[in-house]
C-alpha cells in the first residue's frame, strides 16, 4: 500500500514538473490534468470519496476542457 | 520506510505547492501562470485532506449498519476542500477569460510585452 | 536576477511550510468539531453521509456564500468576454464525424441521468450537488464537442440557475419564518436514515445546488466556446 502511494506521489510530482518545463502549452495542460487525476486517486486512498469525485469530475475534466478551449482562442506555444 | 509511511502525502502536497509557486514566480506566459495556480490549488487541497486523515479510519459515511463512529476520518476538511475545488474552477475560468481578453487586445500572452502589467 | 530572487523567496516559503508540516502528526487525531459532527451528525440531520450533513446541514450558510461566489465568477466571465465581441461573424465549423456525432447523442442522456443520480443520492452515497452539477456540465461539454453548432439556450440556462438559487434561499427563509428557528434550519421530517426520502431539506437543497452548478458551469463553457468560434 505504502509503495503504491509513494509511486503515485512520485508520478504526480513528475507530472507537475512536466507541466513546469513543457513549452507546448497543450502538453502542459494535459500534464496538470494528470496531476489532478492522480490527486483524486490519493483522495480516495485518504478515505475522502466525496472530494475524490469532485476532483475527478471538476479538476481533471472540466478544468482541462476550459483550458483547451481557451488555448484554442490564444496561441499554443509559449514564446 | 517509516518516513514514507508518515509523510508520503505531505511530501506530495509540499512538492505540488512549491512547483505551483515556482511556475507562478518564474514563468511569464499568462496561461502557464494559470496552470501553476491550478497545481498550487491541488497541492493545498491534498494537504488539507491529509491533515484530516485518521489511520485505520473509514470514510465518513454510514453506508451500512455497524460502522464504528469512533473510527471515521475528519469530515470538516473534506467539506472545506469540496467547496475549495468548486471555487477553484470558477476562479480559473475567470482568469482564463481575462487572459483571452488580454490576448485579443495585445496580441501576446507574454507579461513582459504587456506594458501595463510590467512589474 | 529575477529567477534568483524567485528562488530565494521560494526557499524561504519552503522552509516555513516544511517546518510546519513536520510538526503536524499524520493520521492521528480528528478535530473536536469533526468528532462532534461524526457522533451526532446522523441524529441531528438524518443524512448518512456526514460530509453532506456538514456541507448542507451545519454549514449551509457557508455553502450559500460559495454558490454566490460561483455565480459572481460566472457573471464576471460573461461580462469580460462579452465586451466588444459582438462581431456577429460565425465561421462555418467543420462538422464532426458520424461516429462522434452518434456517440455524443447516445451518451448525452446517459450522462445527464448519471449526474442526476449523483445529486439526488447526495445524502446517502458519496457525491452531491457539486459533483453531479459538474457531471451534468460535462454532458453539455460533450454536446459542444460532438454536435457542433448546437447551443444551449441562454434563457433556459439562466432560468435554471436562478430557480436553483431561489429554491435554496426560499427554503432557508421558510425555516426562518414558518418554522420559527434560524436561517436554513432543518424543519422537514427527518425520516429513516439510509432511505431516499430522509434528512429533511438536505436532498432538496442538494438537488437545487446540482441544477444551479450544472447550469453555471455549462454557461461558463458556453461563454468560452462562443468566444473561440
Amino acid at each position: 500500500m505504502i509503495i503504491l502511494v509513494s509511486l503515485l506521489v512520485l508520478l504526480m510530482l513528475c507530472a507537475a514538473i512536466a507541466a513546469l518545463v513543457f513549452r507546448d502549452l497543450l502538453a502542459a495542460v494535459i500534464a496538470s490534468c494528470v496531476v489532478s487525476l492522480l490527486a483524486s486517486i490519493l483522495f480516495y486512498f485518504l478515505h475522502a470519496p466525496d472530494v475524490a469525485m469532485a476532483e475527478a469530475s471538476i479538476g481533471a475534466a472540466l478544468v482541462t476542457a476550459i483550458f483547451v478551449i481557451a488555448l484554442g482562442r490564444t496561441r499554443r506555444y509559449e514564446e | 520506510m517509516s518516513f514514507l509511511e508518515s509523510y508520503a502525502y505531505y511530501v506530495g502536497a509540499f512538492g505540488l505547492i512549491l512547483i505551483g509557486l515556482l511556475v507562478i514566480l518564474v514563468k511569464r506566459n499568462l496561461i502557464k501562470i494559470i496552470i501553476g495556480l491550478s497545481i498550487l490549488d491541488t497541492g493545498v487541497n491534498l494537504f488539507l485532506i491529509s491533515v484530516g486523515y485518521l489511520a485505520s479510519g473509514t470514510a465518513p459515511i454510514f453506508s451500512r449498519e455497524g460502522i464504528d463512529s469512533g473510527s471515521m476520518v475528519d469530515p470538516v476538511p473534506q467539506a472545506l476542500v469540496l467547496t475549495a475545488i468548486v471555487i477553484g474552477v470558477a476562479v480559473l475560468a475567470l482568469a482564463l477569460g481575462l487572459a483571452v481578453r488580454l490576448y485579443q487586445n495585445y496580441g501576446t500572452l507574454d507579461m513582459r510585452k504587456i506594458k501595463e502589467l510590467k512589474w | 536576477m529575477r529567477i534568483f530572487l524567485s528562488l530565494v523567496v521560494l526557499a524561504v516559503i519552503a522552509v516555513g511550510i516544511g517546518k510546519t508540516l513536520m510538526e503536524i502528526p499524520f493520521g492521528e487525531d480528528t478535530t473536536n468539531v469533526g468528532g462532534y459532527y461524526i457522533q451526532s451528525g446522523r441524529d441531528d440531520t438524518g443524512a448518512a453521509n456526514i460530509v453532506t450533513s456538514v456541507v448542507v446541514g451545519y454549514r449551509a450558510f457557508d455553502t450559500l456564500g460559495e454558490v454566490t461566489v460561483l455565480f459572481v465568477a460566472a457573471v464576471g466571465l460573461g461580462a469580460v468576454l462579452a465586451v466588444g465581441s459582438a462581431s456577429g461573424r460565425r465561421r462555418d465549423v467543420e462538422p464532426a464525424s458520424l461516429v462522434l456525432y452518434t456517440g455524443c447523442r447516445f451518451l448525452f442522456p446517459l450522462i445527464l441521468l448519471f449526474g442526476a443520480y449523483i445529486f439526488i443520492h447526495g445524502h446517502l452515497t458519496p457525491g452531491g450537488g457539486f459533483q453531479g452539477g459538474a457531471i451534468v456540465a460535462s454532458a453539455f461539454l460533450l454536446v459542444y464537442l460532438g454536435c457542433r453548432g448546437r447551443r444551449i439556450r441562454h434563457g433556459w440556462s439562466k432560468a435554471t440557475e436562478s430557480l436553483g438559487g431561489l429554491v435554496f434561499v426560499g427554503l432557508g427563509l421558510l425555516g426562518l419564518t414558518a418554522a420559527g428557528h434560524f436561517f436554513l434550519s432543518n424543519y422537514l421530517p427527518k425520516g429513516t436514515v439510509n432511505h431516499l426520502f430522509s434528512a429533511g431539506i438536505i436532498p432538496i437543497i442538494y438537488v437545487a445546488i446540482g441544477f444551479k452548478v450544472g447550469a453555471e458551469l455549462a454557461g461558463v463553457i458556453d461563454d468560452l466556446v462562443e468566444e473561440s468560434e
